[in-house]
């Protein structure tokens, strides 16, 4: 008996037990209600922390774990407004400070005539060189320019197919071009690093304003202080075109889309700066300056003019080995004299 | 016109992929594109919510604005969709993206781009609806049936919704004030420069 009265006991005190438990319960889950979200992630709380939301994906492709990425918003603006801007304001200034020059101080002209004698100034590979380089330049600042400018200038007035069409060889050949335009740079940079550093003749030439203002011919050595800012030019826009191009042409390799965002940038804004350099540089070499494109052409140059402009390279050459006095007219555009 | 939108409710959301697979499956996309996927953000630790995303079909879309050719056009419903007639692969509407939706097959030169591919909202490309053409391009067109996304459609919790916009929302508000909590329409903010107050 007594140990039915202690199971009886027992199941009393249970119950009991359980009722306190049911009373208790729902006073405190009415006190404070289960929120899951409390401490659950919060998308502006996340965005304010970083510029990103990024997570964990279980298919394959592990660079769609990043979530959001608002950040694209800033590249647009600098694609649709800055760098037009940029770009425009550059390229058609350069035109236009080209013009007015041209205008105000026409050709500049070599004042001692032409001496009928030539001397070599670059040889068959050097302009080899320069041409491939040229060449591919042209070809890439405009397949580039057509993906800023095409869409709102081009587009309208040739149609969709059309533009579309072109605009796909343009970026075949902006991709394939990019390769010998690279090696025509790391060849420039090798070949005329020699004549290219900066010293105090440089001072001294651009003091005098390089012949450019007024008739003065300060000396200069193989390459005047000009020619040498478009040689760091050349060397340090165009690889910096160069690496930056190869990580958008690659994507991935080396970064994520901001870093492709930031190569955008820095690709678009340096090239169309080196364009606006190039425009300067193609109008001294060509019709800014008697005798100039002979040095890219023939690879001669007449005796006068290299001693209007390069006074101190001429003396060097002549120390060493004297003008070609065999030949007694202006030449043909061969370079059989090599 | 509606205004279709997406809606994710992170709070429903159990990462069973099946909006993943019923997508691929509905288009035959093709092997390492995913149109849509589910991002698990603070994996394993306590608060950690998946988020299916996808295209967003942005107002003002960022895709639109920045492509070289202007492929991209937004539909009466407000979908965007590109011409691949016209999309010469360049990359530029990844780089404005802020959700990574588009894709890029690696069959062009040096295995880089070939020509995009996003999600359609199940509503084709520009070709007649319903055409073999595109079907190839774009995969199915739902929406010229009568019917909604199939990762929306067929979702087992219904944490994805889609349809106009102001439905999706009202259907999420009151489900946010039925339970007492809501994590928010991740990427509306972003996308349609609107929030939806809970």
């Amino acid at each position: 008996m007594s140990s039915f009265a202690r199971f009886i006991r027992h199941v009393i005190g249970a119950w009991a037990l359980l009722l306190l438990i049911a009373a208790g319960v729902p006073a405190s889950s009415s006190a404070q209600q289960i929120n899951p979200t409390a401490s659950s992630v919060n998308e502006r709380q996340l965005l304010q922390e970083m510029d990103r939301i990024q997570g964990r994906v279980s298919i394959p492709d592990q660079r769609s774990s990043v979530l959001m990425q608002p950040a694209g918003r800033e590249w647009r603006e600098f694609r649709n407004v800055a760098l037009r801007w940029i770009g425009g304001v550059a390229m058609l200034g350069m035109l236009a400070v080209l013009v007015i020059f041209y205008l105000t101080r026409g050709m500049v002209r070599l004042e001692s005539g032409r001496s009928g004698r030539t001397i070599v100034r670059f040889n068959a590979f050097e302009r080899f060189v320069h041409w491939m380089t040229a060449t591919c330049f042209v070809i890439l600042a405009i397949s580039g320019l057509n993906i800023t400018f095409g869409r709102p200038l081009l587009l309208p007035l040739i149609g969709f197919d059309a533009f579309s069409e072109w605009s796909q060889w343009a970026k075949f050949a902006h991709n394939y071009l990019s390769f010998p335009f690279t090696i025509g740079v790391v060849l420039i940079f090798l070949m005329w690093i020699g004549g290219n550093i900066p010293n105090k003749v440089d001072l001294e030439w651009i003091k005098r304003g390089g012949g450019l203002i007024g008739h003065d011919h300060p000396p200069a050595r193989r390459f005047n202080a000009g020619q040498k800012g478009i040689y760091w030019i050349v060397v340090i826009g165009g690889g910096l075109v160069a690496a930056t191009g190869y990580q958008l042409m690659f994507p991935f390799y080396l970064t994520g889309i901001e870093g492709m965002q930031i190569a955008q940038i820095v690709h678009s804004v340096v090239a169309v700066l080196f364009i606006a350099a190039m425009i300067a540089h193609i109008y001294i070499g060509t019709i800014g300056m008697e005798g100039a494109f002979e040095a890219m052409g023939s690879g001669e140059v007449d005796v006068n003019w290299a001693r209007e402009h390069h006074s101190l390279w001429l003396d060097q050459e002549l120390a060493r080995s004297g003008p070609n006095d065999s030949q007694p007219r202006p030449r043909p555009a061969t370079s059989a004299a090599e | 016109m509606a205004r279709m939108k997406f809606l994710c409710d992170a709070d429903r959301c159990i990462e069973c992929n099946a909006c993943v697979t019923a997508c691929k499956n509905e288009h035959e996309v093709p092997w390492g594109i995913n149109r849509r996927r589910v991002v698990t953000i603070d994996d394993g630790k306590p608060g950690e919510r998946s988020v299916s995303m996808a295209c967003m079909h942005c107002t003002d879309a960022p895709c639109a604005a920045v492509c070289p050719v202007n492929c991209f056009y937004t539909t009466a419903d407000g979908v965007v969709l590109h011409s691949k007639d016209l999309c010469i692969g360049c990359g530029y509407c990844f780089y404005a993206c802020p959700f990574g939706a588009p894709q890029y097959p690696k069959i062009g030169n040096f295995g880089s781009r070939g020509k995009m591919d996003k999600c359609t909202y199940c509503a084709g490309g520009p070709e007649a609806d319903g055409s073999k053409e595109e079907y190839e391009k774009y995969g199915a067109n739902r929406l010229a049936e009568g019917k909604l996304p199939l990762c929306a459609e067929m979702c087992s919790t219904k944490s994805l919704l889609a349809g106009d916009g102001e439905i999706i929302a009202q259907i999420y508000k009151e489900r946010v004030l039925k339970r007492g909590y809501g994590s928010g329409a991740w990427g509306w903010k972003t996308a349609y420069r609107e929030t939806i107050e809970s």
